[in-house]
C-alpha cells in the first residue's frame, strides 16, 4: 500500500514599508502595517479560508482517510492573530479533526540555520510552542525555511530532539535515486528523510494553469493515471508546496479547488494509495537509503540551493550585517526589539534583492514588491542601520547600569553555580551515553565552513594592502592650509 | 552728460526656481549682480514656468515667440543650424528619472500661421531625448528675438544657447560673449559627443569674447578646442547669499558623518569617494558615509559598497530635494566633493556655507578660490582617506575650517562677479570699436 503525503507551507512575511535614510533615527515602525493587513485578507479571502473550508470538508467526507499536513510559520501565526482571526479560527477547525498535522520550522522563516545554531534553535522552539498553543500539538516533524537542508542542519534538526524531517527531492542529491521512498542523514541515521517528489508537486502548483503544458488541463483523473504508473515498489509520494497554491498562485478560476475537491475521491476509489501525515509515514515505512548532503539544498528556483536568498554582494552584505549583532541582541530583554529582530530575518527580505533575473525571474518577480533588487536592498539596510542603532542604545544601557549592583550580581552567581554542579555532573554523563553524534559533529561543521570560504571572494584583499596608515595626523594638505 | 545704460541680450536654458543643475542658479546669481552694476538684461529662456520672479528680472518665452519666417535672413541662417542631425540622442545633465520622462514625452512642437506666415514653437525646457531639436527651435527663435529687442551685447550661456547666440550676432551685428560653465569633455570624459563639441566650438569662434568660470575650464579651451588663449577670460563663479543656517541633526545623532552629494556620474568621482570610505572604515569602524543623488554609476556602486561590505556604514538616499539637502548638510561632519573634472563645482560652497568642513579635489575650478578647504587630487583615495580621519579625529582643524570656510565663502560675492563681466561687455564692445 502507498502513500501520499501532502505537506502545504503557509507563510507570510512582515513586510517592511518604504524607509528612507532621513527616517533613520527617528522612526522605529519598519513594517508596511497596510500592506500587510491587506494582503493577509486578500490571500485570506482567496486561499486560505475556502481551501480550508474545503479540506474541512473533504476530512469529513472520508472519514479519516484523507490527512494532510502543515507548516506555518511564527510570522504568518503572528499576522493571523493581528489580522485574520478567522483564519486561525479555521485552522485550529482543522486541527480538531485529528486528521492534520502541523510541522515544526523556524519562527520567523529565517535562513538561521546557515548561520547560528543558537538562534536557529530558539526559533525552532520558539514555533514549536506556538503551534502547540494554538492548535494543541507538538510538532514531531520538522521541516526548514523553504526546505533548506545539508547533513549539518540535518543534525542540529536531531539534536533539537526531532526524528523526521522533509526536504526536497533534488536531482542532484538523489541522481538515480528515486525520491519515493524514505531515507535517512547518512550521518544521524536517526533522522529521517522525507523527500518531494518534485515533479508531481509542481505539476500542481506551478504548471496547473500553465495552457502551454501539453498535459494542461490536468483533472484529478488523468493525475491519479500518473500516481497509478508510478512503480509498484516505490512507496510514498510527497506532495509539498506552498499552501497559497490554491486560489492564490493558481486563481479559483483554473479550477485548482474543483482539482482538490475530486482528487481524494479518486485516489481512494482508483488507486492503492492512502493519505498519510508525515509522522504516519516515518512511523509505518521503512529506510530504504542514507543520504549525504554537504552543501545545503533548497527546494527554490531551477538550481534548488540558496542562490535565491544568498551569493550576491548585497544580499550576502545584508546578511552577514544583520547577524553581526546577534550577540549583542541576545543580551537585550526589550520585546518590541526582540520582535523586529524576529521579523528582519525572514527570509524574503534576502530573497527580493536576489538579482539573477534570467532563469527563474517571473517568479521573483510576482513575490517581489519592490522594483529593483537595489530598492529592496537599501530599504532594508535603512532599516538595519535604525535597529543597530537601537541594539547599541540598550546595550549601552546594560553596560551603565549596575556598576553599584555588580557585587550583589556576584554573589549570585557564586551561589548559583554552587547550585548547579550536580546538574552540570547529570549532564556529563549524558554526553558519555550518546559518543557517536559527537563524532558526526566536526565533519557536518567543515563543511559548512568550507562553503563560506569559497563564497567570500578575495577581490577586495589587493586593495587592502595599498591602505594607507591613517595616522591620527593632520594631512600635508591640511598643515599648509594653516 | 548721463551714461548710457549697457544692455544684454541673454540666453540660458534654466532658471530658478525651475533647476535641475548649477546652471540656472548661477545665471541668477550673475544676472541680479549685473543689475546691481545698472546693467539692463533681457534673459531668454525655452520655457517660464511661471514662478520665475518678473518683477526683478526681464525674461523672454521662447515658447510665446511667433518666428516671422518671411523675413530675407531667415533661410540662409536656417542653414547654419539645420546642419545637425535631428534626433541624436544627447542628453546632458540628466537624472534617469528625467531622462525616463524626457523619452516618453512626444516633442509636439510647431504652430503654423500662415496667414501671418509665422512659426511658434513649444519648448520642455528639458534635457531630454528631443535636445538638439529644441536646440534647433531655440535659435530660430533667437533670430526673431534679435530682429525685436535693442541690445548692445549678446550673452550665450553652454552649448545649448550657443547657436542662438550665434545666430542673434549674425543678424544684428553686435558682440558675443559666450560663458563656458562645463564641456563636453568635463561632461563626458574622452567620450565626448561629436555634434555638442561642433556646436561648442563653432560658439568659441564665433564669440568676441569667451568667459570661463575658471582657469582649469580655460586650459580645456586653449588645449581642446584649440581657441587663442587672449579671448578667454576668467570670471569665477560665487554664491548668492544666504544667512547662516546650521541645520539640527535629527538621524544617527551620535555617529561622525562624511557625505558625498552630487550626481553619481563619472565627472563627480563618487567611485573614489567609495575605496576611501573603505581605508577610512578600517581605521574607523563607526563612521557613517552617505551618497546622496542619482546618476548612472549608481547601481554599480551600490554593488561595490556591498562587495567590500560597509553597507551597514554607507548609505544611499537617492535624490535629495533642497529642504532634504539642507539637513543632510545639517548632519554632515565631513563633506567630499572628489570630481574628475569639475569647471567650477558650487556645492562645496554650499556645504561651507552650513558650516561644514570641505575636502575637494585638485580637479575642480573652485579649488582655484577657495583656502580653507582641504585639496586633494581625486585619484588619490589614500590621501583622501587620510584627510577624511584627519579632519573626524581632530575637531580642532574641522572647526577652523567650518569657521573661515564660512567667512571665506561669505566673500564670494555674485556682486563682485557681476562687476567683473560687466567690465568684460565694455572690453569687448571696446575693441570693435
Amino acid at each position: 500500500m502507498k502513500k501520499i503525503c501532502f505537506y502545504f507551507q503557509v507563510h507570510q512575511p512582515m513586510r517592511l514599508k518604504t524607509y528612507r535614510f532621513f527616517d533613520i533615527s527617528k522612526d522605529h515602525n519598519y513594517f508596511d502595517e497596510e500592506a500587510n493587513r491587506r494582503i493577509m485578507r486578500k490571500v485570506a479571502d482567496k486561499c486560505y479560508l475556502p481551501m480550508n473550508q474545503l479540506l474541512l470538508d473533504l476530512i469529513h467526507q472520508y472519514k479519516g482517510e484523507f490527512k494532510v499536513s502543515f507548516s506555518i510559520s511564527g510570522t504568518a501565526m503572528d499576522q493571523f492573530e493581528m489580522y485574520a482571526q478567522d483564519v486561525l479560527d479555521s485552522f485550529k477547525r482543522l486541527a480538531d479533526t485529528g486528521c492534520v498535522e502541523f510541522l515544526a520550522e523556524t519562527y520567523a522563516h529565517s535562513l538561521s540555520a546557515l548561520k547560528s545554531p543558537e538562534e536557529f534553535k530558539k526559533q525552532v522552539e520558539r514555533q514549536a510552542k506556538k503551534i502547540e498553543q494554538l492548535f494543541g500539538q507538538k510538532p514531531k516533524v520538522f521541516r526548514n525555511t523553504e526546505l533548506i537542508y545539508s547533513n549539518h542542519i540535518g543534525w542540529m534538526v536531531n539534536q533539537m530532539g526531532y526524528k523526521t524531517m522533509v526536504t526536497e527531492g533534488a536531482d542532484k542529491v538523489l541522481d538515480w535515486r528515486s525520491p519515493n521512498y524514505m531515507y535517512q542523514n547518512e550521518h544521524v541515521p536517526e533522522l529521517k528523510l522525507l523527500l518531494k517528489n518534485y515533479k508531481l508537486s509542481d505539476d500542481i502548483a506551478f504548471r496547473f494553469s500553465q495552457s502551454s503544458w501539453d498535459a494542461w488541463p490536468l483533472t484529478a483523473d488523468k493525475y491519479v493515471d500518473w500516481l497509478n504508473s508510478i512503480s509498484w515498489t516505490e512507496e510514498i509520494v510527497n506532495l509539498f508546496m506552498d499552501y497559497e497554491t490554491f486560489g492564490e498562485h493558481q486563481w479559483h478560476e483554473t479550477g485548482i479547488f474543483d482539482f482538490m475537491y475530486h482528487l481524494p475521491r479518486l485516489v481512494l476509489e482508483r488507486s492503492e494509495f492512502k493519505f498519510c501525515t508525515p509522522s504516519e509515514a516515518a512511523d509505518q515505512l521503512q529506510v530504504r537509503g542514507s543520504l549525504s548532503i554537504d552543501n545545503p539544498i533548497s527546494w527554490a528556483d531551477l538550481e534548488r540551493d540558496l542562490s535565491a536568498w544568498l551569493g550576491n554582494h548585497i544580499q550576502d552584505d545584508a546578511f552577514d550585517s544583520l547577524y553581526r549583532l546577534e550577540e549583542k541582541v541576545k543580551r537585550i530583554k526589550d520585546a518590541d526589539l526582540q520582535r523586529d529582530w524576529l521579523y528582519l530575518q525572514t527570509s524574503d527580505h534576502f530573497y527580493y534583492m536576489c538579482t539573477k533575473f534570467f532563469s527563474d525571474g517571473d517568479v521573483h518577480k510576482y513575490f517581489n514588491h519592490y522594483n529593483t533588487p537595489y530598492e529592496a536592498f537599501i530599504n532594508y539596510m535603512n532599516v538595519l542601520t535604525d535597529f543597530e542603532e537601537r541594539v547599541n542604545k540598550h546595550v549601552a544601557a546594560l553596560d551603565a547600569k549596575p556598576k553599584a549592583s555588580a557585587k550583589v550580581k556576584e554573589a549570585v552567581k557564586a551561589k548559583v553555580a554552587v547550585k548547579s554542579t550536580p546538574k552540570a555532573k547529570v549532564v556529563l554523563v549524558k554526553a558519555k551515553a550518546k559518543p557517536a553524534k559527537k563524532t558526526v559533529k566536526p565533519k557536518a561543521k567543515v563543511v559548512v565552513k568550507a562553503k563560506t570560504v569559497v563564497k567570500a571572494k578575495p577581490k577586495a584583499a589587493p586593495k587592502a594592502k595599498v591602505v594607507a596608515k591613517t595616522k591620527a595626523k593632520p594631512t600635508k594638505a591640511a598643515k599648509k592650509k594653516k | 552728460m548721463k551714461k548710457k545704460r549697457l544692455r544684454v541680450l541673454m540666453f540660458g536654458w534654466e532658471f530658478p526656481p525651475q533647476i535641475s543643475g548649477g546652471l540656472g542658479t548661477a545665471c541668477y546669481g550673475l544676472v541680479s549682480g549685473l543689475i546691481q552694476h545698472n546693467v539692463d538684461v533681457l534673459f531668454v529662456v525655452p520655457k517660464l514656468y511661471g514662478k520665475e520672479d518678473k518683477d526683478k528680472f526681464r525674461f523672454v518665452d521662447a515658447n510665446q515667440v511667433a518666428v516671422n519666417f518671411d523675413h530675407p535672413s531667415f533661410n540662409e541662417n536656417l542653414k547654419k543650424i539645420s546642419y545637425l542631425e535631428i534626433n541624436s540622442r544627447i542628453v546632458p545633465y540628466v537624472s534617469p528619472e528625467e531622462f525616463a520622462i524626457a523619452q516618453e514625452s512626444t516633442f509636439s512642437d510647431v504652430k503654423i500661421d500662415n496667414t501671418a506666415k509665422t512659426l511658434q514653437y513649444t519648448f520642455t525646457g528639458k534635457y531630454g531625448a528631443d535636445l538638439i531639436k529644441e536646440v534647433q527651435q531655440y535659435a530660430m527663435v533667437a533670430m526673431q528675438i534679435a530682429r525685436d529687442n535693442d541690445f548692445d551685447v549678446i550673452h550665450a550661456h553652454d552649448w545649448l544657447t550657443y547657436q542662438a547666440g550665434i545666430v542673434a550676432k549674425e543678424i544684428s551685428g553686435k558682440p558675443l560673449v559666450v560663458h563656458v560653465h562645463a564641456t563636453e569633455f568635463d561632461r563626458s570624459g574622452e567620450h565626448v559627443n561629436q555634434d555638442v563639441y561642433n556646436i561648442e566650438r563653432a560658439g568659441f569662434q564665433a564669440a568676441d569674447t569667451i568667459i570661463a568660470v575658471s582657469r582649469l575650464t580655460r586650459r580645456i579651451l586653449i588645449d581642446r578646442y584649440g581657441i587663442p588663449p587672449h579671448k578667454v577670460v576668467v570670471v569665477h563663479n560665487a554664491v548668492v547669499p544666504r544667512s547662516k543656517v546650521i541645520y539640527k541633526k535629527e538621524n544617527l545623532l551620535d555617529k561622525q558623518i562624511v557625505t558625498f552629494l552630487g550626481r553619481i556620474t563619472f565627472q563627480k568621482g563618487p567611485d573614489y569617494f567609495v575605496e576611501a570610505a573603505k581605508k577610512v572604515l578600517d581605521q574607523l569602524p563607526d563612521v557613517h558615509f552617505v551618497m546622496a543623488g542619482h546618476g548612472d554609476m549608481y547601481l554599480k556602486l551600490v554593488e561595490r559598497v556591498a562587495e567590500l561590505r560597509m553597507s551597514s556604514r554607507f548609505h544611499f538616499t537617492g535624490f535629495l530635494n533642497s529642504a532634504e539637502t539642507d539637513k543632510m548638510y545639517g548632519m554632515t561632519n565631513v563633506y567630499v566633493m572628489p570630481s574628475v573634472s569639475e569647471p567650477f563645482g558650487i556645492t562645496p560652497l554650499e556645504a561651507m556655507r552650513s558650516g561644514v568642513p570641505v575636502i575637494i579635489s585638485n580637479q575642480s575650478g573652485v579649488a582655484e578660490v577657495l583656502k580653507y578647504v582641504i585639496k586633494v587630487d581625486f585619484w588619490d583615495t589614500n590621501i583622501l582617506a587620510d584627510s577624511i580621519c584627519g579632519l573626524l579625529n581632530y575637531p580642532k582643524i574641522s572647526k577652523t575650517l567650518a569657521e573661515e570656510g564660512y567667512k571665506e565663502v561669505d566673500g564670494l560675492k555674485w556682486e563682485y562677479a557681476a562687476l567683473r563681466v560687466k567690465e568684460v561687455y565694455q572690453e569687448t564692445l571696446k575693441q570693435l570699436k
